[in-house]
């Protein structure tokens, strides 16, 4: 579908059926890989994103010797869509991964401190792993809430010593502070929608990914597309995104 | 060493519950799932569509390639994300399996490709993504004279076992494990791949027990595409 259409029906507010403000339907599934400690299937409209959870032991970082290790990887999946290609990950999916991991990170949703075994010896690894299984467009927010619902229902596995039983789970559950959920932006031409399908995404202008803890502070942000945005712009953006993430919080049990 | 009780309690010849949904994937031009206990597979199928680089390209027919992965929290002990020695090979296999029955000789300088994702693993994961494979091919619409229905079978301790799941194929006391895919009608083979160490009778008794087995995955696979494809008439 070509551009000048999209911004033609968006000039009358017209999209597939939804107000510009409007998430298409969300299902929220966890426990979708039962050898992960903790997963979760997210679909937003056709779009569907799975992200697992894993935990291992090792160093830490020497510059933070009693934090735990967090990493976050998305492998924008063949399988999902034709436009992606196989071998390592791409710009797209490096710089998805990193928006979701600063959201975590940077709002201290996961206490790192309490992650560590043995100062500057032994500490817990968390990999977010999100995998896209089809793509309708805004993996940005299916891959975020994706990784907040895996988090929150994951469990640490058992540990011998200094090494982990792997299959075998404990019934403790990650140390979560915040709840930072994220929410996109997007703009085509002078109109400001959310999460678009992927005809409406293959035609915006610049996009504004907003990630929000539940006391309303900003704890990440990343602007994109090729086209500026203004300050009054931003702000209506952070405002919207804001409105948004209190009806996204409902999906996180 | 002797093996008188499947650890699940299954009969010898039993396979895992299995279950199968064709048109998973909307982008794909086909797609379906396949599960077999607790091993879930998931295949997308994209093409006939232009082949790159274009030397790759076949004027004679189209070309048929696969990929195989698992997603990193498939196993217990995280695999790490991307392509590596073994998933390479059983793409490779997997496309030696499906390739006798996809006639591509219409679409010459093309490719079809097959995506498979593991998304939780427990042994046979091959075979469950050879056998939903099979189904997104045919939802694709991708020329077949037949389906293919694949299962690993094996020799634990000193039994010949349908079906093995993780916890056989770990077995102490010895444990062969063999995957095969079998043409649905014809019952030719086109899937065969051994570890372990077994005798020529009992690997042949073990793919007899494979090939009743396949009759009740094609039997679950039929049921799949129908269900996707309500009203169209059997035969």
């Amino acid at each position: 579908m070509n551009k000048n259409y999209i911004v033609s029906l968006l000039e009358k507010d017209i999209r597939d059926g939804r107000k510009l403000d409007e998430f298409r339907e969300i299902e929220v599934e966890t426990g979708v890989s039962k050898n992960a400690e903790g997963s979760a299937r997210v679909k937003i409209g056709d779009t569907e994103v799975i992200a697992g959870i894993k935990m291992d032991v090792g160093t830490p970082f020497a510059d933070s010797p009693d934090s735990g290790v967090l990493m976050v990887g998305v492998e924008l999946l063949p399988l999902s869509s034709p436009d992606f290609e196989t071998g390592p990950p791409g710009k797209d999916a490096v710089e998805l991964a990193r928006i979701v991991d600063r959201g975590i990170r940077e709002s201290n949703m996961i206490d790192m401190k309490k992650l560590c075994i043995k100062k500057g010896e032994l500490v817990w690894m968390v990999f977010i792993d999100i995998y896209t299984i089809n793509d309708d467009g805004n993996l940005i927010d299916a891959s975020a809430l994706a990784s907040l619902v895996a988090l929150k229902s994951a469990v640490f596995p058992k540990l011998d010593g200094d090494k982990v039983k792997f299959g075998e789970f404990t019934k403790n559950r990650l140390p979560l502070t915040r709840l930072p959920v994220t929410c996109t932006l997007y703009k085509i031409k002078d109109k400001i929608i959310i999460d678009p399908n992927l005809d409406e995404q293959k035609a915006v202008d610049a996009r504004l990914t907003v990630a929000i803890s539940e006391d309303g502070n900003l704890n990440a942000m990343q602007k994109g597309g090729l086209m500026g945005l203004d300050i009054e712009t931003i702000d209506l953006m952070i405002k919207m995104a804001g409105n948004q993430i209190k009806n996204l919080r409902k999906y996180i049990k | 060493m002797k093996y008188t009780k499947r650890l699940d309690g299954r009969k010898f010849d039993e396979s895992r519950e299995m279950s199968a949904k064709v048109g998973i994937i909307k982008r794909a031009d086909g797609s379906a799932m396949f599960c077999i206990g607790k091993t879930k597979a998931i295949a997308a199928v994209y093409g006939p569509r232009q082949l790159f680089p274009g030397f790759l390209q076949n004027p004679e027919k189209g070309l048929l390639r696969c990929y195989y992965d698992m997603t990193s929290f498939s196993v217990t002990e995280r695999k790490r994300p991307g392509p590596n020695r073994r998933s390479v090979e059983i793409g490779m296999v997997t496309e030696n399996a499906l390739n006798p029955v996809v006639d591509l000789s219409k679409f010459p300088n093309t490719v079809v490709d097959i995506f498979i994702e593991i998304i939780q693993a427990d042994a046979g994961t091959r075979c469950a993504g050879i056998c939903a494979a099979a189904m997104a091919l045919a939802d694709a619409g991708v020329p077949m004279k037949d389906l293919i229905c694949s299962i690993s079978v094996g020799k634990v301790g000193d039994k010949i076992v349908l079906d093995l799941n993780k916890d056989e194929e770990d077995f102490e006391g010895g444990s062969t494990d063999i995957p095969v895919a079998i043409m649905a009608r014809t019952k030719e083979i086109t899937l065969l791949q051994l570890d372990g160490d077994i005798k020529r009778e009992e690997l042949i008794e073990a793919l007899k027990v494979a090939q009743k087995g396949c009759d009740k995955i094609y039997e679950i696979q039929r049921k799949a595409l129908k269900d996707q494809y309500e009203g169209v008439k059997d035969e």
